[in-house]
């Protein structure tokens, strides 16, 4: 019994770095997937402040879920959801504030950002308080790790730079400015998509023939 | 003259859904035939200009005269969920026939994050009373622009072949990057 616990508590994690990936394979969150990952530090803050968000929403919403009538439930969700993240907002405002300002008005989007309210409804209010733990984990690190991705792929590209350190010198590499506006958000995003898609059926065509 | 100023720079230069990324969601979800994607585009329109009509005085009137702006989110959220529900029901009532034209729309609303963003930008942006009203209606007519053109390029390319992993909201992201390059022409509206 308890090996097959600490099995499912693992499967629970680990679908969401891949199989239920969010912005890739569940294209929910997507504003801040587009809109934050001009560097790979801003796409980790706003992964990590996704987290924290998530991981308080799912805990709460599975521990009260017994005693929420089902007519008000999202209006409550939402009301949860908001007061996190006005926790979030205040704790980056108050502890890193340039973080903050990079951020600007998408740390209080993380209220209307679908995967919170989605993991709410598909998971966190139909199972206990461990596995709802363990599926928020996976969910928001697989989120960070997107943003972090989109993050890379910009900022090397657009500032030559990583971490905030330039490692192309611009002698031999000219930015491409595109990748820093929103359209270059829109073309990594959507190249980034069609390669997980051709990965995945790739792997389903070989386990097919297997 | 700031009033046009406004208009124009919300609906076309800082277009909330190419610009800001907000309202993502349903410009991917709901931009495969036209007549959906004017249906929603009206209908967000019409639910983002009574959201700023009603943001505005909760935020002046009691968020900053009680001093706990910092509920702000909170209250923007259930204000904006409220306002759904009452427009839906309303709409329900009077006008049968816009009702199923906008119906499963219209819960949509509420988690379309171009909204929530609308009033949080009007409040960053410190505008008055009327110019909240003109900034939600174009950031409307921005959404339906964007929506409405993204739904023409879709059916066109329902046609195209595309190789296989781009197929579906892959594509559809592409063009939408697009999109954003072609309207950073607009850029040159206002400083001109």
């Amino acid at each position: 019994m308890a090996e097959n616990n600490g099995y499912s508590l693992w499967y629970e994690f680990k679908k969401g770095l891949w199989q239920d990936i969010p912005p890739f394979r569940l294209v929910l969150g997507t504003c801040p997937t587009l809109a934050v990952t001009n560097s790979v530090v801003n796409g980790f803050a706003m992964g990590m402040a996704t987290l924290f968000v998530l991981l308080g929403s799912n805990i709460i919403i599975s521990a009260i879920r017994k005693y929420v009538a089902p007519q008000v439930r999202i209006a409550a969700y939402v009301v949860i959801i908001a007061l996190l993240v006005t926790v979030a907002d205040m704790f980056l405002a108050a502890f890193f504030p340039p973080v903050s300002k990079a951020l600007g008005p998408y740390v209080p989007l993380i209220v209307v950002n679908c995967i919170i309210l989605g993991r709410a409804e598909a998971y966190a209010q139909k199972n206990p308080v461990v596995p709802s733990i363990a599926d928020a984990l996976g969910i928001g690190i697989g989120f960070t790790l997107s943003l972090m991705t989109m993050g890379f792929i910009r900022e090397i590209l657009g500032f030559g730079s990583l971490f905030n350190i330039k490692i192309l010198p611009p002698s031999l590499f000219e930015p491409w400015i595109v990748m820093i506006l929103p359209a270059g958000a829109f073309l990594v995003f959507g190249t980034l998509i069609a390669i997980v898609n051709y990965i995945s059926s790739r792997k389903s065509a070989a386990s097919d023939k297997a | 003259m700031k009033l046009i100023m406004i208009f124009i720079s919300a609906s076309l230069i800082n277009n909330f859904v190419l610009t800001y990324f907000l309202g993502i969601c349903p410009f991917v979800g709901v931009s495969n035939k036209t007549e959906n994607a004017l249906n929603m585009g009206l209908a967000t329109t019409f639910v983002m200009t009574l959201t700023a009509a009603v943001t505005w005085p909760i935020y002046t009137y009691i968020l900053v005269r009680f001093n706990v702006p910092f509920l702000e989110f909170v209250a923007f959220i259930i204000a904006i969920a409220a306002l759904v529900q009452l427009v839906e029901m309303y709409i329900r009532k009077s006008s049968p026939a816009l009702y199923r034209a906008l119906g499963i729309y219209l819960p949509l609303i509420t988690t379309n994050c171009a909204v929530l963003g609308l009033a949080l930008f009007m409040v960053l942006r410190d505008y008055n009373y009327i110019e909240s009203i003109v900034f939600g209606f174009a950031t409307g007519v921005g959404f339906t622009l964007a929506i409405l053109m993204m739904s023409g390029i879709r059916e066109e390319l329902e046609f195209a072949d595309i190789p296989k992993p781009f197929q579906g909201i892959s594509i559809t992201l592409i063009v939408a990057g697009m999109m954003a390059l072609a309207f950073m022409g607009f850029a040159g509206l206002i400083r001109g």
